[in-house]
């Protein structure tokens, strides 16, 4: 104790604490501050990029998900359509086939309908018609006949018969 | 031979960075050794070598006002090296060569006043150069308060030199690259470590952020000039109790003055005791906080000189050995002490650099409820 004491140099420890100082206040300003703010950004930047990572993986597993969600939603959704596209074609044609049955029927029941009333004037017309051509047949066998008085009898008397035959 | 070793280079430039280290450690240790080998003339009697070898180890261990890098011939007092500026302030700044002193054989003379070197310390005398002694040896002379550059505070200075171009380079290197690039490869987990397991862990999160430019400089401040102390050049700052004293007492002062209410009621009003343990805790605890740093003083100047104490005692050894086997026993031994004394130079380092942040942390403690 006694020697380090003896040996105890003033001077030195001046010196030392005054360059020891100014060193420690140069290398604050012009080392650790710049070396230590550099290393921070770059660990906050590490930390921010892995955690911007991480976010992005996140969101594409998200993006994932709603994509097959989406998906299936479309496989659904066609899926339906096409039922409902099958059950309009059915009922369509069914309902057409209905139509077609019914529209028919009315057109021959029309036809008959029509077939029947031509049948009647045609029946009419042809009645009218034997009827004229029986009276003017008549007329003219009635002319032949009755040009002799013989004739004429046995015509009146055949006609007499006929009456009577109806 | 030649060709092998010339591929050998040319493997070891592939990797620069390697190779660079590996050079300079081998460099380091090797002259190391040598150094100090060739600066220890053999003596006739094993007494008078032993002697040699203790002053010189003690002669090593001191502080120097002038920059010896090699010793010629100890009788002649020829030396290689360069003289530094000596300032005195004894009534007045006064400032001249160190060479005055011709290696402290001669009494300089400035203004009218003389001084001579005493083991490494400047005494006022008289032209003759009389240094009186006390009864325990100690000279009775006034002593000027001394401002000299000497050995050591040209070392602090060339370490601070360096240490602000390695820092400011690799602060430079994060301008436009977020990664480090060149020394900063080297340095940034060093400061890393620093910052995540030493001031972190210690001080809390919130308040590790003051504390970083401190903890950081005096990390590598003890720790470079630890690793310089190493080299042939011999300079131990960090032996000198003066700086480890400087060191210490900005530990002190950062502690004290960044303290909060919670601290110094901790110290003079220890909470959930009895009152009279209060008073008895008061003087303790506030006794407590002026030997913590005086610990880191002792820990950090003890360690490092009984490193270079043990060291220079095992090289010593091998001149008074001088035989096949025990010579080489002490090379081996220094040898691996030297790579110790590597790893108890970052390790005091580290301590000192722990031990502050520790000290900081209870300065900015939170109240917790006990």
């Amino acid at each position: 104790m006694d020697k380090l004491i003896e040996q105890f140099s003033f001077g030195l420890f001046f010196w030392q604490l005054l360059l020891f100082v100014g060193l420690l206040l140069l290398l604050r300003k012009f080392a650790w501050k710049p070396i230590l703010n550099a290393v921070e950004d770059r660990e906050e930047g590490i930390k921010d990029a892995l955690l911007a990572a991480e976010n992005a993986k996140k969101e594409m597993q998200n993006l994932q998900a709603d994509n097959d969600k989406l998906l299936k939603e479309a496989r659904a959704e066609r899926e339906t359509m096409l039922k409902e596209a099958r059950e309009i074609k059915e009922k369509m044609i069914s309902d057409s086939k209905e139509q077609a049955q019914a529209e028919g029927d009315k057109i021959i029941k029309q036809a008959q309908a029509a077939i029947e009333s031509e049948k009647k004037a045609a029946l009419a017309d042809i009645k009218n018609q034997v009827g004229s051509l029986s009276v003017e047949i008549a007329e003219k066998v009635i002319k032949e006949q009755l040009s002799d008085k013989d004739k004429q009898l046995k015509l009146v008397e055949g006609l007499l018969g006929d009456i009577k035959l109806n | 031979m030649h060709g092998f070793f010339e591929t050998d280079i040319l493997k070891d430039m592939q990797r620069p960075f390697y190779f660079k280290i590996f050079l300079v450690a081998t460099l380091l240790l090797g002259i190391n050794v040598f150094a100090k080998e060739n600066s220890h003339p053999v003596e006739e009697t094993e007494k008078d070598l032993k002697s040699e070898i203790k002053e010189f180890i003690g002669h090593h261990l001191l502080d120097s006002h002038d920059f010896t890098l090699y010793t010629v011939d100890e009788e002649k007092n020829e030396h290689v090296g360069f003289p530094l500026p000596v300032i005195l302030w004894d009534n007045g700044l006064k400032v001249f060569s160190s060479s005055k002193f011709h290696h402290g054989e001669s009494v300089a003379e400035v203004d009218g006043n003389y001084y001579a070197l005493n083991h490494g310390k400047i005494v006022k005398t008289d032209a003759e150069g009389t240094i009186t002694y006390d009864d325990h040896h100690h000279a009775t002379n006034t002593k000027p308060l001394d401002f000299s550059i000497t050995k050591n505070v040209v070392f602090i200075l060339l370490v601070a030199i360096l240490m602000f171009f390695m820092f400011t380079r690799m602060a430079k290197s994060y301008k436009n690259n977020p990664l480090p690039k060149g020394i900063g490869r080297l340095l940034e987990p060093v400061v890393l470590y620093i910052r995540d397991d030493i001031a972190i862990p210690n001080i809390g999160k919130k308040h590790y952020k003051r504390y970083m430019s401190y903890l950081l400089t005096v990390f590598f401040f003890i720790w470079i000039i630890n690793l310089l102390g190493l080299t042939p050049l011999g300079v131990n700052v960090t032996n000198n109790i003066a700086v480890t004293l400087a060191l210490a007492l900005l530990t002190y002062l950062i502690t004290t003055f960044t303290a909060n209410k919670n601290y110094w009621k901790h110290i003079f009003w220890m909470p959930d005791v009895p009152v009279f343990m209060k008073l008895v805790l008061a003087p303790i605890e506030l006794l407590g906080t002026i030997i913590k740093p005086f610990s880191l003083m002792i820990r950090l100047y003890a360690n490092i000189t009984a490193g270079h104490v043990v060291l220079m005692s095992i090289l010593g050894m091998m001149f008074i050995f001088k035989n096949w086997i025990g010579s080489p026993l002490s090379f081996g031994l220094a040898f691996a002490l030297s790579l110790l004394e590597l790893l108890v130079a970052a390790l005091q380092a580290y301590i000192f650099t722990m031990l502050s942040a520790l000290y900081f942390g209870s300065a900015v403690e939170e109240h917790h409820d006990h």
